[in-house]
């Protein structure tokens, strides 16, 4: 087998969904669609996009460790916080000279692994599932959402910066592209949209290639059945293990992205709410495929954000009434349900012709 | 040296003894057979070979090296292989992609496909490889197991009940591969309750009954021994 089809097999393996000319034409036309949407959007607009974006890489990697690995972590805002707090820090106190935001990035995405790996040791290496797994990291988040809120002191700083409780950290300088004859400032417009367009792709086929692998094919034998993944020589745990680390790192992402674009972090973004929609999004796309986590993330971002012009706590009940209803009808998400259904359709309209 | 050997197994859950002083040795190449009545301690026994249970006390041996500590993945990267009595396959991806999994730990790329044709041909599986596992009927997924185990070019297999929900000529079939393969030199240990599968099959049989080791001889000695029917018959604990 040469390189290049064995490329193509992990690109459209048996883990995902969305194969073939007629899937990545599609693609390819939405993504055609994405580059030139900025050069004909207005400016706020595109920050409003890149907004929504920035939430994909939190989706995702909590469709890694929950859909994929069969563990759900509820506690994925406790690495975005950390991440968009440790950007703040880095970046408040060496500044943006020298391409440095870009180190500060990787700076936090480290932070985050560390936290995922310390905390996930403990977790899978003790043998922790189910709900409890979904206990303890939910705990965690608001452990250090309420510990963060009580930093409005002057003792609470790093350097010279600021944890501020409650009000938050803000004053981060945006994301900068070091660039002969001085740097690039990704604005929240056009620049850092297409910096975070150019991340998700990467991120989106980086993770289609993984869940498509030897790795991600015994990621999901240990969802399927962990007794039996371990009984055929797989450590079970390891595999856990580093999926929670890649998913923490990629929600770590977008919190150093949020904290970037919007040039300020709060506790608030650690809390019970900010920790329930991940699972939201994830749950009403469809947890068991990377396609439908990021179009249903985007849609019910998008919906979300239509729907607090009446009323945020309105907006809420309906994410509410929507992964109630989600879990009813189509517990494996609504576009994949809707897939597999089209597959079927499909497949009995060749059948009878 | 014994493939594999108890010594002084014990197990108990607070006051209850499930297995009691278990002394088993399994000498390389033989097919051995445990039966008892429910509850006899056979699906402890096992689970305590396989390391998903610890011991109270006593060790178990693995070709003459102390595996007690081990944890059950490192026991079965040594050689060891399980099918369980409820079918353990992966319901969600197809037939395929279970000998795949259970096939990648050591073969790679274009050699992994051809072993995964082999090994579903072998198991007439092949109509359905693409099918998802848990869309198989129950034979079928026993056989995909069966596989599964196999894949692993282990030296010790161990059977939980795998005739379990097979009718007689299936019953029948499961014990000629379990011939064929302990004639290519693998060991075997199997739990069964099915006598016409230990007579096909075992060349050693141990009785287990109130988890201890209550009878242990070849099949004829077995269903000669009295003691044994009278167990069997709800009269054991006279």
């Amino acid at each position: 087998m040469t390189w290049h089809t064995r490329f193509i097999r992990l690109l459209e393996g048996p883990q995902t969904l969305g194969r073939g000319p007629v899937f990545w034409s599609a693609a390819s036309l939405a993504l055609l669609m994405a580059v030139i949407y900025p050069l004909i959007i207005d400016g706020y607009t595109v920050g409003n996009t890149v907004y929504f974006f920035t939430w994909t890489f939190m989706a995702l990697g909590l469709c890694l460790i929950w859909g994929y690995g069969g563990t759900l972590s509820f506690g994925q805002t406790a690495f975005f916080g950390l991440s968009g707090y440790a950007y703040g820090v880095l970046t408040l106190n060496f500044g943006a000279a020298y391409g440095f935001t870009l180190v500060a990035l990787l700076g936090s995405l480290v932070c985050a692994a560390i936290l995922a790996a310390v905390l996930g040791y403990f977790l899978y290496f003790g043998r922790i599932s189910g709900v409890f797994l979904g206990i303890v990291t939910l705990s965690v988040t608001l452990v250090f959402e309420r510990f963060m809120a009580q930093t409005a002191g002057p003792e609470w700083q790093i350097g010279v910066a600021r944890l501020n409780g409650y009000n938050g950290m803000g004053g981060m300088p945006p994301l900068t592209l070091p660039w002969f004859g001085g740097n690039i400032v990704l604005f929240p417009d056009v620049g850092l949209y297409y910096f975070v367009l150019a991340l998700l792709v990467l991120t989106y086929l980086g993770l289609r290639i993984l869940v498509n692998s030897k790795f991600g094919n015994v990621l999901v034998a240990i969802r399927e059945n962990p007794e039996r993944a371990e009984m055929l020589g797989y450590d079970v745990r390891k595999y856990q293990l580093v999926a929670f680390v890649i998913g923490a790192v990629l929600a770590g992402l977008s919190g150093t992205l949020y904290t970037a674009w919007g040039q300020y972090i709060t506790p608030s973004s650690m809390s019970i709410t900010a920790a329930a929609l991940p699972i939201v999004w994830v749950a009403v796309g469809g947890r068991g495929d990377l396609t439908a986590t990021l179009i249903g993330t985007l849609a019910v971002l998008a919906a979300f954000q239509a729907l607090t012009i009446y009323g945020s706590q309105y907006a809420l009940v309906v994410m509410g009434l929507l992964l109630v209803t989600t879990v009813l009808i189509a517990p494996e998400g609504l576009i994949v349900t809707f897939a597999k259904f089209a597959v079927r359709v499909r497949r009995g309209h060749k059948g009878s012709s | 040296m014994p493939i594999l050997e108890t010594r002084g197994l014990n197990k108990h859950f607070g006051g209850l003894h499930v297995t009691a002083n278990i002394n088993l040795a399994l000498d390389e190449g033989e097919i051995h057979c445990l039966i008892g009545p429910n509850g006899a301690g056979k699906s402890t026994l096992f689970r305590l070979i396989l390391g998903e249970h610890a011991p109270s006390s006593g060790s178990i041996l693995y070709a003459g090296q102390d595996i007690t500590a081990l944890k059950s993945f490192e026991r079965i990267r040594r050689g060891m292989s399980v099918k369980f009595q409820v079918p353990g396959i992966f319901k969600a991806l197809s037939a395929r992609q279970n000998l795949e999994i259970a096939l990648q730990h050591h073969i790679e790329g274009g050699s992994l496909d051809a072993e995964t044709d082999r090994l579903l041909a072998f198991l007439n599986l092949s109509e359905v490889a693409t099918q998802l596992a848990g869309n198989l009927s129950h034979g079928q997924k026993q056989w995909l197991e069966i596989g599964m185990a196999i894949s692993l070019k282990p030296k010790l297999l161990l059977l939980d009940e795998p005739t379990a929900g097979m009718s007689p000529a299936e019953t029948f079939a499961t014990g000629e591969i379990v011939q064929t393969l302990n004639a290519s030199g693998v060991t075997i240990l199997a739990v069964e309750h099915d006598m016409s599968f230990v007579r096909q099959v075992a060349r050693r049989v141990t009785v287990l009954h109130l988890g201890r080791i209550f009878a242990q001889g070849t099949i004829e000695e077995i269903v000669a021994d009295e003691r044994v029917a009278a167990i069997y018959l709800g009269q054991g604990h006279a």
